[in-house]
């Protein structure tokens, strides 16, 4: 069963460093396959270089796409972590 | 020979030179068995993995957190699930394992080269370094140094990299000098949490196994083989510096009294987390001058429970006992994020609900926080401090907020802990109108960093207008002196928690307007005693009527 969400990063560091290793360790502890689009690219949310990679800044959205038994709670989760960080 | 390179880590080392380079390993160029290669992938994976882990818990008790984060950063990569498919690809096309590692490190290394963010530019690092180590390792190569041949060697190598520092007893490696990294790579990082000078962008081509070395991780240089004067010199230098560190860690149990006798401050810490108390003990720390909260609130996807927040006053309370721990109630505003408390833009969001404002509004914030401050107060000698107070009924409504807390807590069968409530002084009017405020607390801290800006109608973080930032300006000392004076009519202490606290230029200052307690970040604790107990009273009054009446020494007028 498939999921998909919008949500804008809240972070001052965006999706970088600290934010991004909390981000794929949250990631990690779902078994869905979870992707997550920025600018068209996407990008396994698991994967650290990817994250990494996509280089998102505050402010923009991304997209959370998550297929698999515990797709829903992985989507909230990684919301969760988006939506609340404090600088 | 005096080589200059770059500083990244201070300190003077003295020792001789063990010069290591990695032993060229040989690795085949191609493979029929992809099955075959897969796995030495995965193995050199799994092994690879353990050592890191055990070098991570080997940081974090020699450097702490941060150098420990360093492993845990490489341990993601190296499990990367990117990494893996990227290898596997082309060991599927007859790559063998080794070579496949590196170039699939190299080409996402290379992506990473190519972004903006510097900070994702230096992670291109991470990369070469987790995936080289991992073709050596499957290689049957191996990282490891060996053992340091002198009493004080100095490892001299052309790339130097975080494992390596891992394996370094800082009582026998006096130094590190490497071609390769710069101020901000891991391993300047890990060498400045470690203690060991070092200097990268070197050449370990101009240096001999067995060369004397002095290296100046302040100033980037590297003398190779000294003379007889240059190697007295370094010496004398090293014993100078040693000295100057003894002389301070044995101020750590004498109290900050001034020279005659006169007049005494408590010595307090700025800390913003609990394994921060061990620093403020070792540096002498009377008490704890603020705790700043935020660290539990901030940076994570949800607000932290009571039990959480619970535990960790009770760490600090107990471990400081019965030393004073000022407990400040959470302080944040429009600027920063907090998790599941929506916080509507402001315009101005540093004169908007921010500190004990939003804090009072939201019982989802001081409810659990109360909770927990006031059943961990048995452990310890609990003070609460309000952020950003500026009337009387800001103190009423935090205290109803307590009494209520407390009678939720017995109603339950726990018995809440006695405590003292003061406020932190950083809104102009309440220095000015301090008497009220005086009568309704136990104790006043002077927050002199955001009283200087809002005095002075200055961002310290605007670099056009920064030099007017100015906590010596006769307007601002006005300001503390009036709320000094308050305080001790009303029979209350009051101490300084801002950066001015810690700041040995302005300690005469401070104990000549009379107040009783400076709280700063511990590392300045020693240096701020040694001003103390060097001063007369007679003329730390006399610095601080100066103060009050000096001319404002202002940026240029335009």
């Amino acid at each position: 069963m498939a999921v998909e969400q919008e949500v804008t990063v809240k972070h001052a560091a965006g999706l970088h460093a600290r934010p991004a290793a909390l981000f794929v360790s949250a990631a990690k502890g779902f078994t869905a396959r979870i992707e997550v689009g920025a600018r068209g690219i996407w990008v396994d949310a698991k994967s650290i270089m990817g994250v990494l990679r996509l280089g998102v800044r505050q402010g923009e959205t991304v997209v959370l796409r998550a297929d698999g038994e515990d797709a829903a709670a992985a989507v909230a989760a990684l919301t969760a972590v988006l939506d609340g960080d404090g600088a | 020979m005096k080589l200059t390179a770059h500083p990244a880590a201070p300190g003077l080392g003295v020792g001789r030179a063990q010069v290591w380079r990695p032993a060229a390993v040989a690795e085949p160029e191609r493979s029929d068995d992809p099955a075959a290669e897969a796995e030495r992938f995965r193995t050199g994976r799994a092994a690879l993995a353990a050592e890191l882990a055990r070098e991570r818990e080997q940081m974090a008790g020699r450097a702490g957190a941060e150098a420990a984060a360093i492993f845990d950063a490489h341990l993601l990569m190296l499990e990367d699930p990117e990494l893996e498919s990227a290898v596997l690809g082309r060991l599927a096309a007859g790559e063998p394992a080794g070579r496949a590692t590196r170039s699939a490190g190299e080409e996402l290394a290379a992506i990473m080269d190519q972004l903006e963010d510097e900070y994702l530019r230096l992670r291109a690092a991470d990369i070469r370094d987790v995936t080289s180590r991992l073709a050596m390792t499957m290689a049957g190569g191996s990282g490891s140094l060996p053992p340091p041949p002198w009493p004080e060697t100095v490892l001299v190598t052309p790339d130097l990299q975080p494992s390596h520092m891992a394996q370094l007893d800082p009582q026998q490696v006096t130094a590190v000098v490497s071609r390769s990294g710069g101020p901000t790579s891991h391993a300047a990082l890990l060498a400045r949490s470690m203690g060991i000078p070092a200097v990268f962008g070197a050449d370990p081509d101009a240096i001999a196994q067995g060369d004397w070395l002095v290296v100046d991780g302040e100033t980037g240089t590297v003398r190779v083989r000294p003379d007889a004067g240059e190697l007295a010199a370094a010496r004398a230098d090293q014993a100078a510096r040693q000295a100057a560190e003894a002389d301070l860690a044995g101020l750590r149990d004498l109290p900050a009294v001034t020279a005659d006798g006169e007049r005494r401050v408590e010595l307090a810490a700025n800390i913003g987390h609990p394994d921060e108390v061990a620093a403020a003990l070792a540096a002498g720390a009377e008490g704890i001058g603020l705790f700043r909260t935020e660290f539990l609130f901030l940076d994570r996807p949800a607000l932290p429970g009571e039990e959480e927040q619970y535990l960790a006053y009770r760490r600090v309370l107990a471990e400081m006992a019965p030393r004073p721990v000022l407990l400040r109630t959470l302080d944040v505003g429009g600027d920063k994020q907090l998790p599941g408390v929506p916080l509507a833009a402001e315009e101005n969001p540093f004169l908007g609900l921010r500190g004990i404002r939003l804090w009072l509004k939201r019982p989802e914030l001081w409810r659990p926080q109360l909770r927990a401050m006031l059943r961990a107060s048995v452990h310890g000698n609990l003070h609460i401090m309000l952020p950003m107070v500026a009337t009387v009924p800001e103190v009423a409504a935090a205290r109803a907020r307590l009494d209520e807390t407390a009678a939720a807590l017995a109603a339950e069968g726990v018995t809440p802990g006695a405590y003292k409530l003061g406020i932190m002084i950083e809104v102009p009017a309440a220095a000015m109108a301090a008497e009220g405020l005086a009568g309704a607390v136990d104790f006043f801290s002077i927050g002199t960093n955001d009283l200087t800006q809002y005095a002075l109608a200055v961002d310290r973080g605007n670099p056009q207008v920064a030099d007017l930032y100015q906590p010596l300006h006769p307007g601002v000392v006005a300001l503390i002196r009036a709320a000094v004076e308050a305080a001790h009519r009303a029979g209350i202490w009051c101490g300084v928690c801002g950066e001015l606290g810690g700041d040995p230029a302005a300690a005469a200052v401070l104990v000549g307007l009379g107040l009783d307690e400076l709280s700063m970040s511990p590392r300045r604790i020693p240096r701020i005693k040694q001003v103390v107990r060097a001063m007369r009273a007679p003329d730390a009054a006399a610095a601080a009527a100066a103060a009050v009446a000096g001319a404002p020494a202002g940026g240029p007028a335009d």
